[in-house]
């Protein structure tokens, strides 16, 4: 594998501009809005330092530092009763804030309330993970390291766990390009040809835009089908007769042994014209 | 005593017909191509679809195989993946001579809608294909007719065409 070159922002470009674009925002409550959030708010608070918190469609939004996501994690479980983590997850701020938002998705089925746990972590700092008190953590901090390269310290098992595990990049990033860097592009021709196959195998298509009558490579017009890669043009376009089976069925036996295909051809047309 | 019914009169009086082993050779072949149980995607739904009783792939002599040690054609049936894109080229090297190879759907012949990093931009890339069938997903019919092709493909040539070794890529 070639070494990774950092990207500049590739989805970050914008292609069209609302000029009456309002950004949505959501309406957000107070904590003590609500009598049940308000006494699980002030029951994290004596245990964690809370930097903000608010009630967001319904479910109640905790900030912590990420320093106490264990700690955190493990009251709202044991004491406060939500027993169900639904997601964990990472947003890629790395832009804007030159960090990753951690997430926790947490229900009370008792209770049956929603909790969201965020907290902020650097590039290249490390969370403690929540694996010990939620097994479902296992494969979702794996896919949080995949796909942001947010590494979990003493997970179990902290291995790629959609992408191969040579892969280069980490793909969920902003600025990972959605059409693959160039590790990607080559990923299956290194690995099952090795590099010198490169120049057989050529670059991939991957302008999705180009539609193009004579393009043998990707299309081919139905009665006009070519083997891939003949080039053709405007007035040099050969005719391929749809034909289901060979005329009067698969001749074994009989006069004329082999019939040249080309004269089958023929009379087929003839035939149907 | 049984009387048995060959006229041995006929056509110049002797009991013999006369073909060429190609065309022997090749009628067996064309005859009972055996694919791959082997599917990536919902193509795979269509191709099970093609196996089974309404559409009927047996008339053909075709009977999907458990093993590509007993296979003759590989049906690459949805999206490959980068990841896959390995496993499916060790599948197609197991296959014992002669062997075919049937890109089907969109996905399999460029990479279709999934114009992204994971994706294989057309089997193409990995293993010599034969036919491409295109659709999304191609009804079992489509399927029938590709594999008919592939049938009239290896009629018209020599027998010996299939056993030389196809280029590496």
């Amino acid at each position: 594998m070639r070494a990774y070159k950092p990207k500049d922002d590739v989805q970050k470009k914008s292609y069209y501009n609302d000029r009456f674009y309002i950004k949505p925002t959501l309406a957000r409550g107070s904590v003590y809005d609500d009598s049940v959030f308000s006494a699980d708010y002030l029951s994290l608070k004596n245990q964690v330092e809370i930097l903000d918190s608010y009630i967001e469609l319904d479910h109640l939004v905790i900030y912590i530092n990420h320093q106490d996501n264990v700690k955190a994690i493990k009251h709202l479980k044991e004491i406060r009763a939500y027993d169900f983590m639904m997601e964990l997850t990472a947003v890629d701020y790395l832009a804007s804030k030159g960090g990753f938002e951690v997430i926790y998705e947490m229900l009370s089925t008792s209770k049956r309330k929603r909790l969201r746990v965020k907290t902020f972590l650097k590039e290249g700092q490390a969370i403690e993970s929540v694996y010990p008190v939620f097994k479902m953590a296992d494969w979702s901090e794996r896919e949080m390291y995949d796909m942001y390269g947010v590494v979990s310290n003493n997970h179990p098992y902290m291995k790629r766990i959609l992408m191969p595990d040579d892969w280069v990049g980490h793909p969920l990033r902003k600025s990972y390009p959605l059409q693959g860097d160039e590790a990607a592009s080559w990923y299956e021709v290194d690995k099952i040809f090795g590099k010198e196959a490169r120049d057989i195998v050529g670059p991939e298509l991957r302008d999705s835009a180009c539609v193009d009558r004579y393009d043998t490579n990707r299309f081919a017009r139905l009665g006009h089908e070519v083997n891939k890669g003949v080039p053709i043009s405007e007035g040099n376009e050969p005719d391929t007769p749809i034909r289901y089976q060979e005329e009067g069925g698969v001749q074994l036996f009989g006069k004329k042994l082999v019939t040249p295909f080309d004269e089958i051809e023929k009379t087929t047309l003839k035939e149907r014209k | 005593m049984a009387q048995h019914k060959v006229n041995y009169l006929a056509e110049g009086g002797t009991p013999v017909k006369l073909t060429t082993v190609d065309k022997i050779v090749n009628f067996g072949r064309s005859n009972s191509l055996w694919p791959m149980t082997y599917g990536l995607a919902c193509c795979a739904i269509e191709m099970m679809a093609a196996g089974g009783s309404r559409f009927d792939f047996d008339r053909f002599g075709t009977i999907f195989r458990a093993s590509p040690r007993q296979s003759d054609v590989i049906v690459v049936a949805g999206t490959l993946t980068k990841k896959h894109a390995e496993f499916m080229r060790r599948l197609y090297d197991q296959m014992p001579d002669p062997k075919w190879v049937i890109s089907m759907g969109s996905c399999a012949n460029t990479g279709g809608m999934f114009n992204t990093y994971a994706t294989v931009q057309g089997v193409d890339r990995v293993v010599p294909v034969d036919i491409y069938l295109p659709g999304c997903a191609p009804r079992p019919e489509t399927l029938q007719y590709a594999l008919m092709m592939l049938q009239r493909k290896i009629r018209r040539e020599p027998a010996g065409m299939a056993q030389r070794a196809k280029r590496l890529i």
